[in-house]
């Protein structure tokens, strides 16, 4: 699916700055994400984590820097209908509130039938629509349901399901497992990984959770005010963080013997 | 005497084919941090409301709630006024829906024990100050409006409101969900000192194990409205005898386990237009057998451990660790 060699990145970020009046919001922000890679994206609210998967998308513009995927500049503004599908085809996003993110009078197999027309004009559907219900555990009975009928793990793999329709090269999730429950979130947590392993598609993973990037990611970066304080492989960064900040994230998760006064005195003083 | 008791409490909604909540029993001692563990729809939230004597509309209820010694099931008006503004007190999730953004936070302060006459007005801003105090926000906060402030020190503001009629339970519902991590340690460290200082009995509701076993004495692990286990936090979380307590821990991600795969638990819980016979978790336990199918399992005290119940029948065969799952 990917057109890209093995190991050579499929995204490219470099430079990247935004900001909205006095705030810097992203600052100087770089990364690379290897071809079938899954790179996670750490921080607090105000870390600008999501700002900057928002511009790798396209659902924002950066002051300054570069994002490049599978070669391709896509920072520049594209002119035509054409154009902007192509690139709407590199990089496809799944939110954290399927609730929100499905329109909730269109069914699950329209809403897939809808977003395979826009991109794919003139080819028959149908098959391809069991295909993807299949590949995200949906049953073919799912396509006739509407959202309100589904729970919400099924939800999420309704967009995880259109995310994939059109065989984007890089998908960015943000916080698309923190809304649901342990047990669900540990089944949707597994089809990434299967999907992964299957398609070599990218993922860019946003999240708060360092537990869900322990166990969905290869390559981590921690975001503290909109810069990048430390990264590098997900284990080696869990097991051995050099920055003060990314060790008190590691605190903070609860645990045995944990001592929250400790860490609010620790935050105090950084 | 217990902050809270509840006793065999049953809930029944309209419409519904079983209970949403089915012979629960609780206990929070005074100055007791209790965790109440559980999913979305496992009735946590319902269970944690019925201390303050809120019901869903239309829903007819069975059993006995105490809050410091007071009967709250069927208590009239002016016994629930005493009850909501006094011996119980609730920390809700999103501190901004908890709070009018038209009225500054002093007044919020005040509104409930000057309502009820419990403080007069002098008493009443005294106690304001000694809690801001106490949740580490300086008195120049009074003045502001909950916009102006951020959601962890909005939530300090709630938990102060709370505490303002020294209350003997405090009931916090996912207080920290909606807070950064850091930010969550701070407000944790911060109900911990207040119950201590205060004596004050602490009804933790949270989806989070790894905080549930942080922060608690006692854990209750709930599914679809029934109370799956309960024990001393350290036993529950190392021998869990619950197969669903098991699976839970075996599907919670952490930042110390291997890479990889997690043990899911497939299927979904009852559903609440379904009658249930037998235990609720039987559909999706690795151990049932006909008889979890058919007859619902009692809670029944680990051999040498009369705080470690299990509502299972196979309890036994899990003796060990959730790796058996």
């Amino acid at each position: 699916m990917s057109e890209t060699p093995a190991g050579a990145a499929v995204l490219e970020v470099s430079g990247l700055c935004r900001s909205f009046g006095p705030v810097t919001a992203v600052d100087r922000v770089g990364f690379s994400l290897p071809a079938g890679g899954s790179l996670g994206i750490v921080g607090e609210s105000g870390s600008g984590k999501t700002t900057t998967a928002r511009i790798v998308v396209g659902l924002d513009r950066a002051d300054a820097g570069t994002v490049t995927v599978r070669g391709r500049e896509r920072t520049a503004a594209v002119r035509g209908r054409a154009a902007r599908l192509a690139r709407a085809r590199e990089v496809q996003m799944v939110f954290q509130d399927p609730y929100l993110s499905l329109d909730p009078r269109i069914g699950v197999g329209a809403a897939l039938r809808e977003t395979l027309r826009l991109h794919f004009p003139g080819r028959d559907h149908e098959g391809r629509v069991r295909e993807l219900l299949d590949q995200v555990g949906l049953g073919t009975r799912a396509a006739d349901a509407l959202p309100r009928q589904l729970s919400g793990g099924q939800r999420q793999r309704v967009a995880i399901a259109r995310a994939l329709a059109v065989e984007p090269a890089v998908v960015v999730l943000d916080e698309a497992v923190a809304a649901l429950d342990v047990s669900v979130q540990a089944q949707v947590l597994n089809l990434l990984a299967d999907i992964r392993a299957e398609t070599g598609i990218g993922y860019l993973f946003i999240t708060h959770d360092l537990g869900v990037v322990r166990c969905v990611t290869d390559q981590v970066v921690v975001m503290r005010s909109g810069r990048i304080v430390e990264s590098g492989p997900t284990a080696t960064v869990l097991a051995d963080p050099r920055h003060a900040y990314t060790r008190l994230l590691l605190e903070s998760v609860p645990h045995r013997g944990w001592d929250p006064e400790r860490i609010a005195a620790a935050r105090r003083a950084l | 005497m217990n902050a809270l008791d509840i006793r065999g409490l049953t809930l029944r909604l309209p419409a519904t084919a079983r209970p949403v909540l089915d012979g629960v029993d609780l206990t929070v001692g005074a100055g007791e941090t209790v965790a109440l563990v559980g999913e979305s729809g496992s009735g946590k939230t319902l269970t944690s409301r019925s201390a303050l004597g809120l019901r869903p509309a239309g829903s007819t209820a069975d059993g006995s709630v105490r809050v410091a010694g007071t009967e709250v099931l069927g208590a009239g008006p002016a016994v629930l006024r005493a009850l909501r503004s006094r011996t119980a007190a609730m920390i809700y999730q999103d501190p901004r829906a908890a709070t009018n953004p038209l009225r500054r936070i002093g007044d919020f302060l005040t509104e409930s024990v000057l309502l009820t006459g419990a403080l007069d007005r002098a008493a009443a801003d005294r106690r304001a100050a000694e809690l801001l105090d106490a949740v580490g926000l300086d008195a120049s906060v009074l003045d502001r409006y909950p916009g102006q402030v951020s959601g962890g020190m909005l939530q300090r503001v709630v938990i102060a409101a709370a505490l303002m009629g020294d209350p003997a339970l405090l009931l916090a519902d996912e207080p920290t969900t909606a807070l950064d991590v850091t930010t969550q340690a701070e407000v944790v460290a911060l109900l911990d000192g207040l119950r201590r200082r205060y004596g004050t009995g602490l009804l933790f509701v949270t989806h989070d194990l790894g905080l549930a076993a942080a922060i608690s004495d006692r854990v209750y692990v709930m599914y679809a409205g029934r109370i799956a286990e309960t024990a001393p936090a350290a036993a529950l979380f190392d021998r869990p005898r619950h197969p669903y307590t098991a699976a839970l821990l075996a599907a919670t991600p952490r930042i110390d386990a291997p890479a990889g795969r997690l043990a899911a638990i497939e299927g979904q819980p009852p559903d609440l237009r379904a009658e249930l016979t037998g235990c609720p978790f039987a559909a999706r336990c690795p151990l049932a057998d006909d008889r979890c199918r058919t007859e619902a399992p009692r809670p029944r005290p680990a051999p040498g451990a009369a705080d470690h119940l299990t509502a299972c029948h196979h309890a036994e065969r899990l003796e060990g660790s959730a790796a058996n799952v």
